[in-house]
Parts: C-alpha cells; sequence; structure tokens
C-alpha cells in the first residue's frame, strides 16, 4: 500500500489539476499536486530507510500485456536501487512543486503546469519501480512526453515548440534502440521479466546471435542497444542535442526534468541492467567511452555559453557522461551515488538560476547580469553552494561521488578506462572554470542590466528560497550521507548492482595514488581560478581570446554544429524524400501506371474499338470475308 | 437470450432502422429529426446488442460460437451461416460503436440529405457486422463487396469538391482487387466442395493451387488494407469523403484487409503465406518508412492522416503473417487501436472543418487557446497514433515489432522507424495547428467542443485507454483462434522438416 500511495498519488494529483483545474481554480489546484506530492515524498522517505540494505521484493498489481511467455505486469519493484531513486525523484519533486508555486505564480495558466509536473513524477516513479522492461518503456515514454509538454508549455512562443518537438522525437530516436533492444532481450531470454534476464545473462555470455544479418556477441548486442536508449534520454553525445533546447520550458522544470531526475533514467537503466551488462564487457567500452567523451564534450561548449541556463544544461550533459563512463567502468554504484548528489546540486544551480532570472525579469543572459550578489544574497549564497558541490570541492556532495567515479576509472582495467579519467580529469577542470565563470558573470563585476532592471531587483519570496534551503541541504550533505552507496559490498542495493571481478572495482578504488586522488580538487582549483582571473580581475581577457581564437571560439559558441549538421543529413533529407515519394512516387508512378494510367488506357482502347465501328456494312462483310478465309485456312491446314 | 439468433439480429437491425427511415414522410424538419433519431436509437441499440456478444462469449473455447445456420443455396451447399470466434468478436462492437458515434458527430454537421445520409450509414453499419459474422465465403463475399456501395454514395454525395473522381477510383480499385478473390473463391470451392469457412480453416489445399489462390486474394486484401504500392485511392478518398465517411472507412473497412488475411490466407493457404510472408514483409516495411515520409511533407491534414493509417496497417500486415502468437494478436490489436485512433482523428480533423471550412493545416494554428478541451483530445490521439505506452496504439505497435523480430529483425528495424517517423509527422501537424498565436480573425471567434462531440469522443478516449493498459481483456479471447492459426503455420514448418 505504501508503495502504490507513493507511486500513484501524483497521478491522482495530476489527474485533478489536469481535469478539474479550471474548476477548482489556480490556488486549490496548487494545493491538491503539491498535497499529493508531499504524500508520495513521504512515503518515498519511508520506503527509502526500509529498503536500503533489504530485501528486494515486488508488488504486483495487474496483467498487462500477456501473451506466452510475454508476460507483463504492471508493477512495483523495490529495492535497494528503485527506493533511492524514488527518493530523488519524490522528494525533489515535492521540492520543486512548492517551488513552482511561487515561480509560476503570475503565469495564466497554473493547473496546468501543476498537473504536468505531476504527471512527470508519476512516469518516472513508474520508470524506476518496473519489473519488466515494458514498463520501464511506459515510464520511458511517458516522461519523455511530460518532458515534451513541459518545454512547449509555452506555446505560443515558435522556439519553445521547436525545443519541444526536437526532445521529443531526438528521444524517439533513443527509443528505437531500446525497443529493439527489447525485442532482442525477448528472443534470447524468451522473457521482458527482469528477473528472467538477469538470472539468465551470465549462461548467454559468450554466446552468439544473428541479427540485422551478422553475428553478433548476444549480450553485446542487447547491450548497445538498451544504450542506445539511454544515450537519447541521458542526452549523450550525439543524442544530446534535444537538452540545451529544453531549456525554453519554465525554470523549474529545467530543474526537475532536465537535471535532477529525467535526464538520469540513462543512467539508471545501464546501473539496472549491471546483471547483463557485466557479461558484455565490449558494450561498457561503449557506455564508458561515450560517456567520457560527452563529459568532456559538453563541458567546452558550456565554457563559451552566454545564456545561464544553457552552462548549466550543459553541466548536466557533462555530468550524465560522468555517470556512464562510472558504469562503463563497472562502477555502477559510483554512477548512481553522482546521480544521487548531482540530483540535489543541480536542482540547486538550476533553482537558483531561476531565481535570478526571477529577479532579473525573466533576463536569461548573463552578458545583461553582473554585479546583483548584493541584492540578491541568500540566491547568492546558494548558487555558491550549489557551484562548489558541482566543481567537486572536499564534502561537498559532489567531491564524494565525482572522486569515486575518477578513482574507478583509473583503478579500472577496462577498455577505455584510462581515457575515461583523462578525459573526466580535463573536465573537471572544464567544469571549475564554467561554474567560476558563471558565478563572476551573474553576480560580480560591473552591472550591466538596464537602470530599470536594476532597481527591481528582488530576493525571491519564502516559498522559492525554503525548497532552495532543503537542497543546499542535500548538496551540502548528502554525499557525506549515502556514502554507503560505494561501499564494496554493494549491500545498499539490496542486490540490485552487480559487479564481477574479485576484489571489485568499489575495493580498488582506494588503493590509487594519492596523486590520482588529489587531481580532481587540483585541476578544479586551477579551473576555478583561472575563472577568477579572467573574468573578475581582467575582464577584458576573454573577449582578446575569443578575437585570437575565433575559429575555435565559434566552434565552441555553436554547439560544435551538430544541429547545423543534422538538420543537413537528417532534417532537410526526409522531408525532400518524402515530397520526392509523394508527387513522384505516389503521382506520377504509382497512380500513373496504376489507376490513372489504366482508366486513360481504357479510355484509348474504347474510343479505338469504337472507331471500329464505322456503320458500313461493306466493312463488316469485309471483315467477315476474311474471318471465313482465315477459318477455313485453319481447318484445312492444322485440323485434319 | 442464448437461444436468439445475436448474431442475425445484430447485423440486421441497422437495415431495419434504415427502413423505417425511408418510410418516413413528412414535413422537411420534422423528416430529419426524426431521421436522425432513428438512426440513433437503431444504432445505439445494435450496439447494445453487440455488448452482448462480448458478453457471452466464452473466451477459453476454441471454435466459432453464437452460430447460426440455414439453408442458403442448398444446390451448391452455400449455406447462411454465421459465427464469431476471438479475432473477429472485437471488431462487432467496434463497427457499431463507430457508427453511433457518426451518427452523434454529425448530429449538427449534416445538413444536406439527411435522410439519406442515415440510411446510408446504417446500411453499412448492418454490412460491416455482417462481413465479420459471416461464415461462408459466398455470404462473406456478398457482404465484403455490397460495403462498396453505401461507402461509394457516401463519398460520391457528400464528398468534398473532387468527390466523383476519388469515389471511383475507390470503387473501382476496390472492385478489381475482389474480382480476383471471387474467382479465388470458386477455385477453392470447385477443390473442397464446401464454402463453409469454418470447415475451410483446416483446409488443405495443394501446394500448386495454393500459390494462385494466394495472389489471388492478396490482391483484393492487399488493396483493402491498403498495402504499398496500392494505396494511392484511400488519401484521395479520405480527403473527400464527409467525416463520417473517414472514420468508418479508416476505423472498420480497411480492417477487412487484415480480417481476410487472418481468415483466409492464413489458416487456408499455410504454405503460401509462409512462402509469399518476406513479401508481404518487405512491402510493409516499404509502406512503414515510405508513407511515414509522404505523410511528413502533407499540406492537408486529413491527407497527412491518411498516410499515417496506410503506415499503421503496414504493421498489422506484417503482424499477420508473423508465426508466433505476438504478432498476430499484436496486428489484431493493431488493427482495433488503429480503428479507435484513426476514426477519432478524422474526427478530431473534422472539427475544425465543421467550423473553419479548411483542412489546410497552415490555415491553423493557435487554437489551443480558444479550444482547450480540443487541444487535449487532439493531444491525447496524436500521442496514442504514434504509440505512446499506456495508450492502444503501443500495445499493438510493440506485440508486432517485438514478434516480428523472433523471425526477422531487419523487419523490426523498419517497422520501428515508423516509432520516429510517426513522431515527427504527429508533432509536426500539433505544432501547426494548436501551437502558436492565432493569426487570423475567423480563428478568434472558434468555439471549443460542443456537447455532442464530446460525447462522441468519449468512448473512443476510454477504449483507447483501456486497450492500453489492460489489454488482456481484448487478448484473451483471441488466445484459442490465435492458436489454431499458429497451428495450422507450424504444420507448415513440420511438413518443410519433414520434406527436407
Amino acid at each position: 500500500m505504501l508503495y502504490t500511495i507513493l507511486v500513484f498519488a501524483p497521478l491522482v494529483g495530476a489527474l485533478i489539476a489536469g481535469l478539474f483545474g479550471r474548476m477548482i481554480g489556480d490556488r486549490a489546484s496548487q494545493v491538491v499536486t503539491c498535497g499529493f506530492m508531499a504524500l508520495s515524498a513521504a512515503c518515498a522517505i519511508a520506503s527509502f530507510f526500509l529498503n536500503i540494505y533489504g530485501e528486494p521484493f515486488k508488488v504486483v498489481l495487474f496483467d498487462w500485456i500477456v501473451v506466452g511467455s510475454f508476460d507483463t505486469q504492471w508493477a512495483l519493484r523495490i529495492d535497494g536501487l528503485s527506493a533511492s531513486m524514488m527518493l530523488v525523484v519524490s522528494f525533489i519533486s515535492f521540492l520543486i512543486h512548492v517551488y513552482s508555486v511561487g515561480y509560476m505564480a503570475e503565469d495564466a495558466s497554473i493547473p496546468r503546469f501543476m498537473s504536468y509536473l505531476s504527471l512527470f513524477t508519476f512516469a518516472m516513479l513508474m520508470l524506476v519501480t518496473s519489473d519488466n522492461l515494458i514498463q520501464l518503456f511506459f515510464g520511458w515514454e511517458g516522461v519523455g512526453v511530460a518532458s515534451y509538454l513541459l518545454i512547449g508549455f509555452w506555446y505560443d512562443r515558435a522556439s519553445a515548440c521547436a525545443a519541444a518537438m526536437k526532445a521529443f522525437i531526438v528521444n524517439r530516436v533513443g527509443d528505437f534502440g531500446l525497443i529493439l533492444g527489447i525485442a532482442a532481450c525477448y528472443l534470447v531470454f524468451d522473457s521482458v521479466q527482469y528477473d528472467v534476464i538477469f538470472a539468465n545473462a551470465a549462461s548467454f555470455a559468450d554466446s552468439t546471435i544473428v541479427v540485422f544479418g551478422y553475428e553478433f556477441n548476444t549480450l553485446t548486442i542487447i547491450g548497445v542497444l538498451l544504450f542506445i536508449g539511454a544515450m537519447g534520454k541521458s542526452a549523450q553525445l550525439g543524442l544530446h542535442t534535444w537538452l540545451p533546447d529544453a531549456m525554453e520550458g519554465p525554470t523549474p522544470v529545467s530543474a526537475l526534468i532536465h537535471a535532477a531526475t529525467m535526464v538520469t533514467a540513462g543512467v539508471f537503466l545501464v546501473a539496472r541492467f549491471s546483471p547483463l551488462y557485466e557479461y558484455a564487457p565490449t558494450a561498457l567500452a561503449m557506455v564508458a567511452f561515450i560517456g567520457a567523451s560527452t563529459a568532456f564534450f559538453a563541458a567546452t561548449i558550456g565554457m563559451v555559453q552566454n545564456d545561464i541556463k544553457r552552462v548549466i544544461a550543459y553541466s548536466t550533459c557533462s555530468q550524465l557522461g560522468y555517470m556512464f563512463f562510472a558504469c562503463g567502468v563497472s562502477a555502477y554504484s559510483a554512477g548512481v551515488f553522482h546521480l544521487f548528489t548531482h540530483a540535489f546540486f543541480k536542482a540547486l544551480l538550476f533553482l537558483g538560476a531561476g531565481s535570478v532570472i526571477h529577479a532579473m525579469h525573466h533576463e536569461q543572459d548573463m552578458r545583461k547580469m553582473g554585479g546583483i550578489w548584493n541584492k540578491i544574497p541568500i540566491t547568492y549564497a546558494m548558487m555558491w553552494i550549489g557551484s562548489l558541490a558541482l566543481m567537486g570541492i572536499p564534502f561537498f556532495a559532489g567531491y564524494y561521488s565525482k572522486d569515486a567515479i575518477l578513482e574507478a576509472a583509473w583503478a579500472s582495467h577496462a577498455p577505455f578506462a584510462r581515457y575515461a579519467f583523462w578525459l573526466g580529469i580535463g573536465a573537471a577542470f572544464l567544469t571549475a572554470f564554467y561554474s567560476g565563470r558563471l558565478l563572476w558573470l551573474t553576480f560580480h563585476g560591473t552591472p550591466r542590466a538596464d537602470h530599470h532592471t536594476m532597481e527591481h531587483v528582488h530576493e525571491s519570496p519564502m516559498v522559492m528560497l525554503v525548497p532552495l534551503f532543503c537542497l543546499a541541504g542535500g548538496a551540502l550533505f548528502a554525499g557525506w550521507l549515502a556514502q554507503g552507496m560505494i561501499a564494496p559490498d554493494a549491500a545498499w542495493w539490496s542486490g540490485a548492482i552487480f559487479m564481477r571481478g574479485e576484489p571489485n572495482i568499489l575495493e580498488e578504488l582506494h588503493h590509487v595514488p594519492t596523486l590520482v586522488r588529489f587531481a580532481p580538487l587540483i585541476v578544479g582549483v586551477a579551473g576555478f581560478g583561472l575563472s577568477l582571473v579572467l573574468y573578475l580581475l581582467v575582464p577584458s581577457v576573454p573577449g582578446r581570446i575569443a578575437a585570437a581564437l575565433r575559429p575555435v571560439y565559434l566552434f565552441l559558441l555553436n554547439k560544435w554544429y551538430f544541429d547545423e549538421l543534422y538538420d543537413r543529413i537528417f532534417v532537410q533529407p526526409a522531408k525532400a524524400v518524402g515530397s520526392v515519394f509523394w508527387r513522384g512516387g505516389d503521382g506520377l508512378v504509382i497512380d500513373g501506371f496504376g489507376p490513372d494510367g489504366v482508366a486513360a488506357a481504357t479510355g484509348r482502347l474504347a474510343r479505338q474499338t469504337a472507331r471500329l465501328q464505322t456503320g458500313y456494312v461493306y466493312h463488316y462483310a469485309f471483315a467477315m470475308l476474311i474471318g471465313v478465309a482465315a477459318l477455313v485456312t485453319w481447318y484445312l491446314f492444322f485440323v485434319r | 437470450m442464448s437461444d436468439w439468433p445475436l448474431l442475425s439480429l445484430v447485423t440486421f437491425l441497422p437495415l431495419l432502422g434504415a427502413a423505417i427511415i425511408l418510410v418516413i414522410r413528412g414535413d422537411g424538419e420534422v423528416v430529419i429529426r426524426n431521421a436522425r433519431s432513428v438512426a440513433l436509437w437503431t444504432s445505439g441499440v445494435t450496439f447494445l446488442l453487440s455488448l452482448f456478444l462480448v458478453a457471452g462469449f466464452d473466451p477459453a473455447q476454441p471454435g466459432f460460437q453464437f452460430v447460426e445456420r440455414a439453408q442458403w443455396l442448398p444446390g451448391l451447399g452455400v449455406e447462411y451461416h454465421m459465427g464469431i470466434d476471438g479475432i473477429s468478436l472485437w471488431f462487432i462492437p467496434l463497427s457499431a460503436l463507430l457508427t453511433v458515434l457518426v451518427v452523434v458527430g454529425s448530429w449538427y454537421s449534416v445538413e444536406h440529405r439527411v435522410k439519406e445520409y442515415m440510411v446510408a450509414f446504417l446500411v453499412m453499419d448492418s454490412l460491416m457486422i455482417g462481413v465479420f459474422c459471416a461464415l461462408d465465403m459466398v455470404l462473406f463475399y456478398v457482404f465484403f463487396e455490397a460495403i462498396l456501395i453505401p461507402m461509394y454514395l457516401i463519398i460520391g454525395i457528400w464528398g468534398g469538391p473532387r468527390r466523383i473522381y476519388a469515389s471511383f477510383k475507390f470503387f473501382l480499385y476496390t472492385l478489381a482487387g475482389s474480382v480476383l478473390f471471387l474467382i479465388a473463391i470458386l477455385a477453392i470451392f470447385l477443390e473442397t466442395g464446401t464454402t463453409d469457412l469454418a470447415v475451410l480453416q483446416n483446409a488443405e489445399i495443394p501446394l500448386s493451387m495454393q500459390y494462385w489462390l494466394w495472389i489471388a486474394m492478396f490482391a483484393a486484401f492487399a488493396v483493402k488494407v491498403p498495402m504499398w504500392p496500392f494505396h494511392t485511392w484511400l488519401p484521395d478518398a479520405h480527403v473527400e469523403a464527409p467525416t463520417g465517411g473517414s472514420v468508418l472507412l479508416a476505423g472498420v473497412l480497411l480492417k477487412l484487409g487484415g480480417y481476410g488475411f487472418l481468415r483466409f490466407s492464413v489458416p487456408m493457404l499455410p504454405e503460401a503465406s509462409a512462402y509469399f510472408a518476406p513479401f508481404v514483409f518487405t512491402l510493409s516495411a516499404i509502406a512503414v518508412v515510405y508513407t511515414s515520409l509522404v505523410a511528413l511533407v502533407q499540406q492537408d491534414m486529413k491527407k497527412l492522416i491518411a498516410y499515417s493509417s496506410v503506415a499503421h496497417m503496414g504493421l498489422v500486415t506484417i503482424g499477420c503473417f508473423t508465426p508466433n502468437a505476438l504478432g498476430i494478436q499484436g496486428s489484431v490489436v493493431q488493427m482495433l487501436s488503429h480503428g479507435v485512433v484513426s476514426a477519432a482523428l478524422f474526427m478530431v480533423v473534422g472539427v475544425v472543418y465543421d467550423r473553419i471550412h479548411s483542412r489546410e493545416i497552415a490555415r491553423y494554428g493557435g487554437l489551443a487557446d480558444r479550444m482547450p478541451i480540443y487541444a487535449v483530445i487532439f493531444l491525447f490521439f496524436s500521442m496514442a497514433s504514434v504509440g505512446l505506452p499506456g495508450t492502444s496504439g503501443f500495445v499493438g505497435e510493440v506485440m508486432v515489432i517485438v514478434g516480428v523480430f523472433q523471425v526477422n529483425s531487419w523487419v523490426a528495424a523498419l517497422a520501428a522507424t515508423g516509432m520516429i517517423l510517426g513522431a515527427a509527422y504527429m508533432l509536426w501537424l500539433y505544432r501547426r495547428v494548436i501551437f502558436g498565436t492565432i493569426t487570423r480573425d475567423d480563428l478568434k471567434s472558434i468555439k471549443d467542443l460542443r456537447w455532442n462531440e464530446m460525447v462522441a469522443f468519449a468512448p473512443l478516449v476510454l477504449l483507447t485507454l483501456w486497450l492500453g493498459i489492460y489489454p488482456v481483456f481484448f487478448t484473451r479471447p483471441m488466445e484459442p483462434a490465435v492458436a489454431h492459426l499458429i497451428q495450422q503455420t507450424q504444420t507448415v514448418d513440420t511438413a518443410a522438416v519433414a520434406g527436407e
């Protein structure tokens, strides 16, 4: 019952606010959705303490699709992993519901917004508690739709509509891989239930399977296909283009969906499938490679963006890369640990940014900010806490998880582990740099906003600040409190996360050289120091660097030209081919030779036949004569 | 109740209603009002009676149920033989329901020749139900062909500007396919000496004959589905047809193709079906990719949805020829789902067409502002069309894709591209119609859904969710029938193995 309430309370709230929102009004919608979310969060906290280090079990609700061995139920799978995820999702979602009451106070469609938020939370909870791949897919797509709706919340803005569509469609590209992965799982394991798949994964370790006409290692192909799904949802290199655009949505959405929860679903998927990935080293290598590359790539772009939310968005993309390469070197626990801490400090950063944007009259361009730290001191302090946690400064939450990931990468012998380590170190430097840049540009220096805006810069109301305090608490202490996650015995997860190797990677990471241990801190301080010099002490330098390295700057500013590239090779050709198929294929070829052609030919034939009927008796007599002659000839020569 | 000839009752009740409407006499207004209420009552009662079929159907029992037999052409052994199994069961309430919704939905929007309009739809209702109940080839053929007539009239009389071209194309195209089907029926009769479908489900027809028969039947069913490249009649027919016509065309008539494959081709000609399966897969996979791309560039809402229908029906034909329960059940679920969702989408287009009299996408924009309920309904069915889990679209799609992956991963992959492309064209349509800001004056005063429109949408919303969340309710009664089909296809495998 506890778990059913936990998962379904947000749905109830969403339905009430969504269907009857206009009847019951704004205030009631806020109360209802926040109330049900509070209920869910309370259950999540209870379930967290009940189930970490506990025994896994499941709550079966009812049958879904049942055809022979394709046997799926609506069920809630409760173990250390899902309990931890539920805590993150429900608790942060609750805080963001509350924050939204303040942030969206002047919006015209509050019930709709609250309803979407709750709907999202429900879908996310279904995802993390899924017991089979099909329910996972339900949650997976459900959060996708909620994300679509929330990005396009301000539907009168063309850019928001475009971003919403892009998010959904790019995610669908990933889902294409995921659904084929599910189909492959069913082919191999004759089931889509986690229990069956995980129990039998090892026995398929070295088997092969013919898919798409080629022979693949069974688990590798499944792992790769599932990971393609994860790449879409978690905005990894290649399928990342939707995430920065998703910042078109209201800021609380960015905090909840595009930082703390939904985008981490991919990491969750890989961690959940650790019993399978552990026997698929090639797939893991791909995870490590893509993760590390994304971590670095996104950080390079984050350095030069001017929109405060986009900087944080690229930062999210980069941090997700860390989580993935942690999984890629078998340190799944460390990946999920980072997911856990990141959820707090990244939500804090986004909500802090939202508070800044709120104060600046919806200005998001950091070039038009500056010099406001003493006007909004609480927000300022919160942003510092979030940034320090993100940089991995000791004893903040991010420090514990990021260090564990980098140490694991060093200690691992998996392919691409060293690659991941070095790019991870590089990304840590860049992270500190762009975090510092964000702080200096936003809060310090000479005020660059116009006079009117500066006069009205104001601290946010308590309803927005209290959630910030809670998240700041998380950003300060979550790492220290949840260290049990990366204990080598993995008892925290109650069997959900599986690692091979004796001693396993979480044991080995304690034996890395001291220099490696301090490397993240060193580069972090260096990066932060550099940003201090460039953006606070000598603010003329960045402009000069950008001018000197203009091609590089433009390349980074334009996000490595991914959008342009995809437009050229996918979007435009698809439309062109569609036109050709329509006008040429359907219009000219099929109709031309098919119905229209046949109709025209029939008409021609009929006209020509009609011409034979001249009406002159001698024509008919002549034809008869020829006919008789032919018949007689045939009779004489052939029949006899 | 069980002694009643329930199937005949359900089949011919609408015809009775049509007859009653025909004899209504009197003042113009009165006739119209009476015609509407007679149509509503008869179609409504028919639907309720069809629910008795669902209630009385025994899901565990194999074979046909509610069987009725009567002599018809005794010299030829042709009987009036009616009965249903798990495959045909759901199509009867679906047809009956959609007819009710068409009557309700056109309550205000059809003002021209109302009496004849209602007669045409009630006759359609009768014939659609009949075709799914018929268990004799000749009887089936009569219903199968007769449906063309009311539909032809519906498009030709109440259609748009190019209705004559569209109705001829529709009629002749489908008729051309059916001629071959008639020959196939004759050939089967001559070979086996029976026209009884229940007997023929286990027919053993010589291999050499199977191939020719299969091709002849394929011609009829592929045009109906329609499969690529026999689909070009569909966009024209849909665009010109009135909303009600499109609803039944997409909702039920297209399913006759898939139903035909499952009732005729697969069980009667199992070897040929296995032999031609790759061919069907190829055409279907092309259909998914090709028509999805074409849908992407459409400027007419109805054409876009018509093309998306072809793509979705591609999954159906893939499922029909997938030799496992997942694929075949998936194809039936996909047919039901498409019957509900595409019917609803055509109604969605009909709503704005009634108000603005344009189907051009560019003509709209920003409707969310003035029509919030409409925006929600539109979004809901767009998502169902895209195959969002929790809606019916997903269940059919995932069953077919996972099912066919077991035999051919390429086909599964190509079918799955429909997920991406489908999202692209539906969301783009939605964005252009619903999102954005209103620029045109006539859109500023547009009204949200009327009561009769909401009543018409409500059951479809319910069904979409029901099929999406608890599909077991619908698939369980299919199991014995599908198991029988699988058994038929598996005899092929064993025969093939024995032959090697």
